[in-house]
């Protein structure tokens, strides 16, 4: 049985761990309906052309893993930013751990969405809010929809300020062959609140794990969220992100996304522009070697007035690493006076990389002011000369220069100990000592 | 300390230099001037290490070994400094943290540990005092928006932060004003002592009342053509140098 069918096939005993009756459930079917008639996407789809999931879909995936074992804090410490107080949602196979978390209700809600789901106070706010933003008629998201069940919910009401960043993380175990997870979230933040995340994704296992992942934000009106990516996760293990992000009056939101491995990683990023004098942030540092795949498809769709966008994505591709860039800003008749800017500037290491950029603008207002740019190139050798003159070794010179190259998307980077982490993975991405700080 | 043996290079498939001889003893100036195209900082590059060209036959030897095998970091930490004729632009690394890289990576190659913080601002607040470069460009990235003036002011302060053996200065007096063509020439003389040497490249007599050499040479057609003392530049800075063409082909 392929996956496809085992998928539709265990929908049935799916139903049978949910609660029925609620109004979530219908969202369920009708995106299980849609999963069925589209199945999984292929390269003849032109948002697949150059990620092929193929041979990803060929392991034998445990569809509802079994629950696992408790994972002994000091084993996976690392993978916390644990000098600093933080909010924690930790999943290990999908399943929460409230050993690993640290969750509240007081002030803010910072818990799981099966709480969400099942106690009757959110249901005006899963009513509201659930499934609004994500895309219908994609099969993968409604994939997710139909299974959806546990994840993140977070809650910031208006006027709040999150007193402490909150650490979004999902274990992989491997205490069966192949997994696959399905973590669904929702995050809102009400009028003027304020809140910082940080999100991955972390396989303990040499075995496969395939995580397709939906999350839901809702940016009220001058409300600010700054959202951090870590994708640095083992070589078997791939990852597709699908974050919908939909923004009020005055709100600002930033997604940073450092993707630095795993086998196949694609992120699917919209931003929805729904009140005007929004900020979009998206940028992002990829780099990766070996036979590493990263997507980035990017959506900012501009429907009203008077908003900004700005899109920096980084790449270094080394080995027989492969990229995707694909860039879409969509401007809508009625959002005049748009500011979008997007940026993709890519190094290939090697002869056997390869990046795929793609810019798409689609444009239906006058008064707009929108630039792209893409570069590929190859590390400047006169660059790498004039450091190695100075007695800086080739490979710190070499270093030295790609983060440089990276180095403007990390300024952005508002929790200094999320910079420090970053800095550190990239010193060892690049295989040198130093310490970076320029 | 110096000493460059029928050195011959190419890149692609021509050959630039054509069997170079060059003798410098510590202490001395040598200045090599010569027309465009002559094959001047490619001699420089050679000497530094480039691996853009590559060294067909002879040698080059600093303090009797041989550097031909080295990487360019390798020479620099044995004391090899090249003034850039068009430094490059290094957008995201501050002048301050590529010196300090660049002092403690040398450093660290000589079996020394890292230059102590202090010093280290000692030295940079010195240097630049000398140069009278203005602190703020210190925190500037390297080189990225430098005027040609600013930029060649800055190889000076690297060369006196790094305090070479043999500092190979390819037109550092091109885009320099006068004041700074002075103030340039009088940090190399300060560095100047009996255990380094300078090897000047340069189209103009201007930079050689400040730097006064022992030898000068003219390279031509990737040879060196002609030698002589400090007269031989102001001959040039009068008749050209279609008199040594004449000489050398008759
Ligand atoms: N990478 C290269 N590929 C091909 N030709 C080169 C390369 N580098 C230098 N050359 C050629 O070698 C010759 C010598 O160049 P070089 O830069 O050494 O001259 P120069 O004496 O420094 O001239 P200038 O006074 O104009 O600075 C020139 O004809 C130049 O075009
Ligand atoms: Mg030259």
């Amino acid at each position: 049985m392929d996956l496809k069918d085992k998928l539709v096939a265990s929908f049935m005993a799916f139903e049978g761990g949910v609660d029925l009756d609620h109004p979530v459930h219908e969202i369920r079917s009708e995106a299980m309906k849609v999963f069925e008639a589209q199945g999984f996407p292929e390269k003849r789809d032109e948002e697949w052309k150059y990620t092929s999931l193929k041979a990803l879909l060929q392991n034998d995936f445990s569809v509802f893993p079994k629950q696992n074992d408790c994972l002994d804090y000091k084993n996976v410490k690392q993978y916390f930013l644990h000098e600093i107080d933080t909010y924690k949602i930790v999943f290990v196979d999908g399943a929460y751990s409230s050993f690993l978390s640290e969750t509240t209700h007081q002030g803010i809600d910072v818990c799981l969405m099966s709480a969400a789901l099942s106690k009757p106070k959110y249901l005006p706010m899963i009513e509201e809010y659930f499934n609004k933003i994500a895309p219908k008629d994609e099969s993968l998201t409604a994939l997710n929809t139909a299974f959806s069940k546990e994840g993140a919910f977070i809650y910031i009401p208006k006027n709040v300020a999150a007193d402490k960043p909150v650490e979004i993380i999902h274990f992989a175990t491997g205490n069966e062959a192949a997994v696959m997870l399905q973590p669904r979230s929702m995050i809102v933040v009400d009028q003027g609140a304020e809140l910082q995340i940080l999100e991955r994704h972390r396989s303990l296992t040499s075995n496969a794990v395939l995580t397709n992942s939906v999350t839901e934000i809702y940016a009220q009106a001058n409300a600010q969220v700054d959202y951090y990516k870590v994708q640095n996760d083992n070589l078997t293990a791939s990852l597709i992100d699908n974050t919908y992000i939909a923004q009020g009056r005055d709100s600002q939101v930033s997604v940073h996304t450092f993707s630095f491995g795993g086998k196949l990683t694609r992120n699917n990023l919209h931003f929805y522009q729904k009140g005007e004098n929004a900020n979009s942030i998206l940028k992002g540092v990829t780099i990766i070697g070996e036979k590493q795949h990263v997507d980035h498809h990017t959506l900012v769709h501009h429907g009203v007035p008077n908003c900004e966008s700005h899109q920096d994505y980084k790449g270094i591709f080394d080995e027989s690493a492969t990229g995707v860039f694909n860039g879409k800003i969509m401007v809508q008749d009625i959002a005049q006076k748009t500011n979008a800017f997007q940026q993709n500037n890519n190094i290939l290491l090697s002869d056997k990389a390869t990046i795929n950029t793609k810019p798409q603008l689609e444009i239906f207002a006058d008064d707009v002011k929108c630039s792209h740019g893409c570069t590929i190139g190859q590390l400047d050798q006169d660059a790498l000369f004039y450091l190695q003159s100075r007695g800086i070794p080739q490979k710190e010179a070499k270093a030295l220069l790609l983060y440089a190259f990276a180095n403007n998307v990390l300024e952005s980077v508002q929790i200094p100990l999320v910079k420090q982490r970053i800095n550190r993975i990239i010193a060892q991405k690049l295989g040198v000592q130093i310490g970076f700080d320029l | 300390m110096l000493s460059i043996k029928n050195l011959h290079a190419r890149v692609a498939d021509k050959e630039i230099l054509q069997g170079i001889n060059l003798e410098i003893k510590a202490g001395e100036v040598h200045a090599i001037m010569g027309p465009n195209g002559a094959g001047k900082s490619t001699l420089a590059s050679v000497i530094a290490g480039k691996e853009e060209f590559e060294v067909t036959q002879g040698s080059i030897e600093l303090d009797g070994e041989d550097l031909g095998e080295l990487a360019p970091e390798e020479r620099a930490h044995k004391g090899v400094f090249l003034s850039f004729q068009y430094p490059v632009e290094i957008p995201g690394v501050t002048v301050t943290n590529f010196m300090k890289s660049a002092i403690n990576e040398t450093r660290k190659a000589q079996g020394l540990s890292e230059m102590p913080a202090n010093e280290m601002l000692q030295q940079i607040k010195e240097k630049s005092a000398l140069l009278e470069i203005d602190r703020k460009f210190l925190s500037r990235s390297l080189n990225e928006g430098f005027s040609g003036g600013e930029k060649k002011r800055n190889e000076i302060f690297q060369m006196a932060m790094l305090n070479p053996k043999i500092a190979i200065l390819d037109e550092t007096d091109s885009g320099l004003d006068i004041d700074a063509l002075r103030i340039v020439a009088n940090g190399v003389n300060k560095l100047k002592g009996p255990h380094n040497a300078t090897l000047v490249i340069t189209h103009y007599q201007r930079l050689l009342d400040y730097i006064v050499p022992d030898y000068v040479h003219v390279l031509w057609n990737g040879k060196i053509v002609k030698s002589g003392g400090p007269e031989l530049a102001l001959e040039l800075e009068e008749k050209g140098y279609d008199w040594i063409k004449q000489e050398t082909t008759a």
